[in-house]
This record gives structure tokens, C-alpha cells and sequence, in this order.
């Protein structure tokens, strides 16, 4: 019988990686993926994990080392953020490339420059199309049945892909919540250990890596590509074995008040809990706005999306991230090309907030619905096609 | 070689884990190298190989030249990458989930792999003493992308990104001298080789095969294509390489510094240098600071090393 614990969400997040008995771990330390790593060097040190512990000398190594790590058929585990996950950046598409389940957990921070060690999504969302499977958290404790879930999603023969649990840096990463672990061996039952179909070992000598001449190029993308694509059925059945098996529900899209909203709020991450917030005051004073809170981002639900937002009017797509020279945000774009494919008739509005840590508190975002609703399609500043919430020009 | 000669170094001297087939240019010294000393290695193997000649050779999909498990990531990180295989199948192992056993990690990249943009993951496994043998088969230039020039270019050498001009002599800088730096990590095993001198590179991979801990080779190998000279003439060049002292063979155990062939008295470097096209541009003057660095090396090294 398993009870809530308050910890800290990085310390939880390696307890569950713990949980999923990884056996190989690189990483190297960069605020704020760092609580995570040390405390997995602490299981590994006082013997409660039986790994290898690779401290390598930069992420390009850990995530490099985790590739070699896995194609012997261990079980890898990393961690890292911002900087980090560019300078590993190279080699997070060839581990997809290669088809080799490593899950890492991103602690989601700000690129320099201006150097910021604080939270936002500019890491990942530089690294979105990298081949990885990718999901987003909330809170703590869906931090922790992610990295468990991830796992069993990265290592089926179905999907065979690296997996990145995404977490917001500090404002989800270092606070202290109510966490429930799984026992180890329900853990044990729902996730048996790894089986790879190919592994390096003198026994069966295997060549990894090859290179594809233009003939063969194209096919060898569109498998993986297929392969991400067909992933999308195995996270469903993984998170639908998960809350049968703990008792917690996973989907791959969450929505919250969406039944009776019109107007529909749609972000990744810890802001989602904010949202929430700003819904139920403004229901108090009678008035609607729905969440949907893509938890799978890679692939896109687009299917599932589209059954929560179909009948919908506006859609405000709020980004923590500065869309670099794009029209908009990249989420905002996938939504415009989910409203396009489907010939959905809605008012989509993009918001980028919560840069380098910047907070965001309910009552702004309900600002921002006041604007949405009681406007036509908004003209932003500046010639923007989006609103920046809260910022001094 | 007869194979007879080869049995004091493999109980397989036949078999080939570098099959015929592959794509190195005719008289490329690095195959070669990499063909022997594999033998030596053995079935028991696993290569981590960066990207470069002798993996743009040998792996184009669907087909391998490897008779054994060998993988390949990116360029700087064919160190990292045997890092992680080697703690790979260390903790399965100690699980119980793949029989215990000695397997040969074995990473292997050329020198721009090692020297420029390897360094830094090379200095990182050697540092956290991963039990691992790492081959730089030296070329001397970025052969794989049309020769330009890398840190282990030698002075005075054309490269097509060191042209010697009005203003220039072709390549400015000093070799970077890459085993020295592999030395100061005080790993236990540190040799320079050439497969001109196969029994004294046999006898050193076989050494690093038994290291128990980081083991470094830097493989001086010729390429007729970038130094611009006759197919059939690789073994010779890198004998003349050996003579002259411009590469000398030595090897660092524990620390102890030992020649392991000494060429005295060194040949001139104008032997060497003379009849490779990357040099025909090189005055008598150039030539002459050649010598001279070279002169300055060979003593430095001796004042160091143990002779044979």
C-alpha cells in the first residue's frame, strides 16, 4: 500500500528512475536538472541502485554515453536542461535514429542569450522535432509516473524510441509536493525488464550506425518516422494500463471545464495548474473558459485534439517560448495546421509568457481571456501576430 | 606477413573481422592497421568507431565490412559512446544479465576525430579510466572531407585548407603532439605505432588489450591520396616516417617513457619530406626548421625514455 510523501519534485523524479531499476546513467550537472543527478548518484553510492554512473564532462557525452549505454541492452537514464539539451543536440537525433529507448528527464529552462537559469520552453521546443517521444507534466506526482510510463513506452518493440519527460525548471522542479510512489514490485509488474532485439555483444556481432546512401535515406526516415507516428497507440495502452493498474489517469490530452467553454486555453506544462486557478474564479463569476493540457507532445494528438476542439470558438494557445522570426509560437503553428487540415472554423490566438522564469499569476491569464472574449481576432503590437503577457516595450 | 609470424600475437591469424569488400583507397596504411590489429583484439570485441575514412568505408547500408559488434554515433564522440558500451556491459554483467567475460572496448577515429574535436570526450574517458583502448589512426588531415587540414597536420604540409601561396607555406603550425597529452593523463597505457612496423604495433595492441584501464595508440597511417604520392609506396613512407624520427615508436607504461625502435642514426627528414606532393612546395629553408624541430623531439624524447 503505497502512501504520499512530500518531497521535492527532482528528488522524486530520480526516485522514480530508481523505481524503473535504470542501470546506466550519464549526466553532467546544469541548473536545474541538478538535484535530479545528484540524488541518483547518492542511490547508486549508498548501493540502494545497482547502475553505472557515468559522470561524463558534457551533455554531448551523456547523451553519446547513454547511446552506447543502451545499445549493450541497459536500461539509461539522463537527465538535463536548456544549454545542456543543445549541446547534446546532435546526438538526441541519433538516438532516436538508431531506435534506442534512453528517457530523459528535461528540466525545461531558458536559452542564453541573456543567460537565465529560470524555467521556460525554449530548450525543448528547440529540440521538438528530434524524433523523441515526448510528454509534458504537471505536477510532481505525474513527474514521477511519467518516467515509469516512459520506459515501458520507449522499450516496447512497437515503438523502440527515446523518451523525454518534460518538467518545468523550478517552479515545478524544486518545489516540495504530496508525491505517491508504487510499491517496487507493482513497479516490477508493470514494467519487467528491458528485453532489446539487438544488442552490442561478441556473441551476435551486430553493425549500428551504418550510413544510407539517397537510396535508401528516405525509407530509413520514414520507418522511424512510422514508427513515432504508431507510438501514439502504445502510450495510450501504456497510460490506460497505468491508471487501471495505480489508480491514477493518464491521457493523452487533458482537458478541464472544456464541456461548457467556448473558448479554450491550450499549454504545456506546469502553467496548466495556474489556468485552472483562473477558470474556477472566473466560473465564480459565471463565465466559461476551458484547458486543454497536451500531455503527449510528440507525436501530436492531433485526432484527440480535434474531438475536444471541433465545435469550439476560440482557441488561445499560450508558449513559453519567443517564436525567433516565426509567425508564431511553435504550438500555435501545429494548432494552424490542425484548424487548416480539419477545416475548422476558429479564432486561434497565441500568447508567449513565462520567459526565463517570468511568473504568470491567474489573474493576468484571466486578463487575457477578457481581451480574447470580448474581441474579434486581436491585433497585437508591433505588428505581432501574438501577445507577450506582461512585457515592458 | 606470414600468417606463422602472426601467431605470437592471435590464436586467429586468418580470420578477418575487417573484410575485403570495403571502399579505402588502394595503398591506404589505415585499413591496414586496423586489419591486424583487429586480429589481435579478437572476436571478443566491441568498436566504437567516429565518423571518418574508415567509417564512410566500410558501413554503407545494407552492408559491413565488420565481423564484429561496432558501432558508430557522430565524429567527437567515438570516446564517450565506448564509455557508455564499456559501463554497459560492466552493469550487465554484474547483473547476471550477460555472462562475465573479457570484452575488448575498442574506440577508434582518425585524428581529427581525436586531436581537434574529440579531444575533449577522449580526455574524459581516459580521466574516468574507463577499461577501453583507443586507436587515432593518424592520416595527418581530414582525408574523409577532401584533405583539409586537422592539429596533427605537420608543419609546412599543403592541405586544400592550408594551400602554401604568396603569403603562405602551406601548414603554419607544429603537429599536435597527441600522445604526450593521451600520456598526461597518467593512463597505464599510452604507444605510438605504424603498420610499417607490423610486429612492433601487434605487440602493443596486444599489450593494450591486457591493460586494465585506458589504453591509447596513436597509428601513424599514410595515405597515398592526401600526401599525394604513388599507391604502392605507403609502407615506405611510413618506415621513412619512422627513420627520419619524424614518428617516432615508443610507448609510455605507467609512465615509464621507451623507445621501442630506435632508428639511429636518423636518416635526413629531407628523404621523408622529398617525393610526397603535400611537401613539394617546402624550400630549403623550411626543410632545414624541420630538421631542426625534429632533432630538437628525437632528444627530448630520448632524454626520457629508456632505449630498447
Amino acid at each position: 500500500m503505497s502512501t504520499k510523501k512530500g518531497m521535492e519534485v527532482s528528488i522524486a523524479a530520480s526516485v522514480a528512475a530508481k523505481l524503473a531499476r535504470v542501470e546506466a546513467i550519464a549526466a553532467y550537472p546544469i541548473t536545474p536538472q541538478t538535484h535530479i543527478v545528484e540524488h541518483l548518484a547518492e542511490l547508486v553510492a549508498n548501493g540502494e541502485l545497482e547502475a553505472a554512473y557515468i559522470n561524463v564532462e558534457s551533455e554531448h557525452s551523456a547523451m553519446s554515453a547513454c547511446v552506447g549505454a543502451s545499445a549493450t541492452g541497459a536500461r539509461t537514464f539522463t537527465s538535463t536542461s536548456s544549454q545542456g539539451m543543445e549541446l547534446m543536440h546532435e546526438i538526441l537525433f541519433i538516438a532516436s535514429g538508431m531506435r534506442l529507448p534512453i528517457v530523459m528527464a528535461a528540466v525545461n529552462r531558458a536559452l542564453s542569450s541573456p543567460l537565465s537559469i529560470w524555467g521556460d520552453h525554449s530548450d525543448i521546443m528547440a529540440a521538438r522535432d528530434t524524433g523523441w517521444v515526448m510528454v509534458f507534466c504537471e505536477n510532481g506526482q505525474e513527474v514521477v509516473d511519467s518516467i515509469i510510463m516512459a520506459f515501458k513506452i520507449a522499450e516496447d518493440r512497437r515503438v523502440l524510441l527515446p523518451m523525454m519527460v518534460n518538467l518545468d525548471g523550478f517552479s515545478l522542479s524544486h518545489v516540495i509536493e504530496p508525491i505517491e510512489f508504487p510499491s517496487q514490485e507493482d513497479v516490477d509488474r508493470f514494467l519487467p525488464p528491458y528485453n532489446p532485439l539487438y544488442t552490442l555483444h561478441p556473441d551476435k556481432p551486430v553493425t549500428m550506425g551504418a550510413y544510407a546512401m539517397p537510396e535508401l535515406y528516405t525509407e530509413a526516415k520514414y520507418s522511424q518516422e512510422m514508427a513515432i507516428r504508431n507510438s501514439k497507440s502504445v502510450v495510450k495502452e501504456v497510460m490506460d494500463q497505468f491508471s487501471r493498474e495505480f489508480g491514477r489517469t493518464y491521457n493523452l490530452v487533458e482537458t478541464y471545464n472544456t464541456e461548457k467553454a467556448d473558448t479554450i486555453f491550450m499549454a504545456l506544462g506546469s502553467i496548466n495548474e495556474n489556468i485552472k486557478t483562473a477558470i474556477d474564479s472566473l466560473k465564480e463569476e459565471g463565465k466559461e473558459l476551458g484547458l486543454v493540457s497536451l500531455r503527449l507532445f510528440r507525436p501530436f494528438p492531433d485526432a484527440e485534439l480535434f474531438e475536444v476542439l471541433k465545435n469550439k470558438k476560440k482557441i488561445v494557445v499560450l508558449e513559453r517560448v519567443m517564436p525567433g522570426g516565426a509567425m508564431n509560437g511553435p504550438l500555435f503553428n501545429e494548432m494552424a495546421s490542425l484548424v487548416v487540415s480539419n477545416g475548422l472554423n476558429v479564432q486561434l490566438e497565441n500568447f508567449i509568457f513565462g520567459l526565463g522564469g517570468r511568473d504568470v499569476e491567474p489573474e493576468e491569464l484571466m486578463e487575457v481571456y477578457e481581451q480574447v472574449v470580448s474581441s474579434g481576432k486581436l491585433s497585437h503590437a508591433d505588428n505581432k501576430n501574438y501577445g507577450v503577457i506582461g512585457v515592458r516595450s | 606477413m606470414r600468417m606463422k609470424s602472426l601467431e605470437r600475437y592471435t590464436d586467429n591469424p586468418e580470420f578477418e573481422y575487417a573484410t575485403s569488400g570495403h571502399r579505402a583507397c588502394q595503398g591506404c596504411a589505415e585499413i591496414l592497421a586496423l586489419r591486424l590489429g583487429l586480429k589481435v583484439f579478437g572476436r571478443d570485441s566491441i568498436i566504437a568507431m567516429a565518423t571518418g575514412c574508415m567509417e564512410i568505408i566500410s558501413t554503407p547500408l545494407p552492408t559491413t565490412s565488420w565481423r564484429l559488434p561496432w558501432i558508430h554515433v557522430a565524429f567527437e564522440n567515438a570516446a564517450a559512446v565506448a564509455s557508455g558500451i564499456e559501463s554497459g556491459i560492466g552493469i550487465l554483467m554484474d547483473k547476471g544479465k550477460i555472462a562475465r567475460k573479457d570484452i575488448n572496448v575498442i574506440a577508434i577515429a582518425g585524428d581529427g576525430g581525436t586531436s581537434d574535436i574529440g579531444l575533449q570526450a577522449l580526455s574524459g574517458a581516459m580521466e574516468r579510466g574507463h577499461n577501453f583502448t583507443y586507436i587515432c589512426v593518424d592520416n595527418e588531415a581530414y582525408m574523409n572531407t577532401g584533405i583539409q587540414r586537422s592539429s596533427s597536420t605537420p608543419f609546412g604540409a599543403m592541405t586544400t585548407t592550408s594551400p602554401p601561396g604568396k603569403k603562405g607555406i602551406g601548414q603554419a603550425t607544429q603537429k599536435k603532439n597527441m600522445p604526450k597529452i593521451a600520456a598526461a593523463h597518467n593512463i597505464p597505457y599510452v604507444a605510438t605505432a605504424c603498420p610499417s612496423y607490423p610486429f612492433d604495433f601487434l605487440a602493443k595492441i596486444k599489450k593494450a588489450k591486457a591493460t586494465k584501464g585506458p589504453a591509447y595508440i596513436h597509428v601513424l597511417s599514410v595515405c597515398p591520396t592526401g600526401w599525394r604520392i604513388p599507391s604502392d609506396q605507403a609502407i615506405h613512407y611510413g618506415r621513412l616516417a619512422v627513420r627520419t624520427g619524424i614518428f617516432p615508436l615508443y610507448e609510455v607504461e605507467n609512465g615509464r617513457y621507451r623507445i621501442t625502435y630506435s632508428p639511429e642514426p636518423l636518416r635526413p627528414v629531407s628523404e621523408y619530406i622529398k617525393g610526397q606532393g603535400r611537401f613539394r612546395h617546402l624550400t630549403e629553408d623550411l626543410i632545414a626548421e624541420i630538421q631542426d624541430h625534429v632533432n630538437h623531439d628525437w632528444q627530448d624524447l630520448k632524454n626520457h625514455s629508456e632505449m630498447k
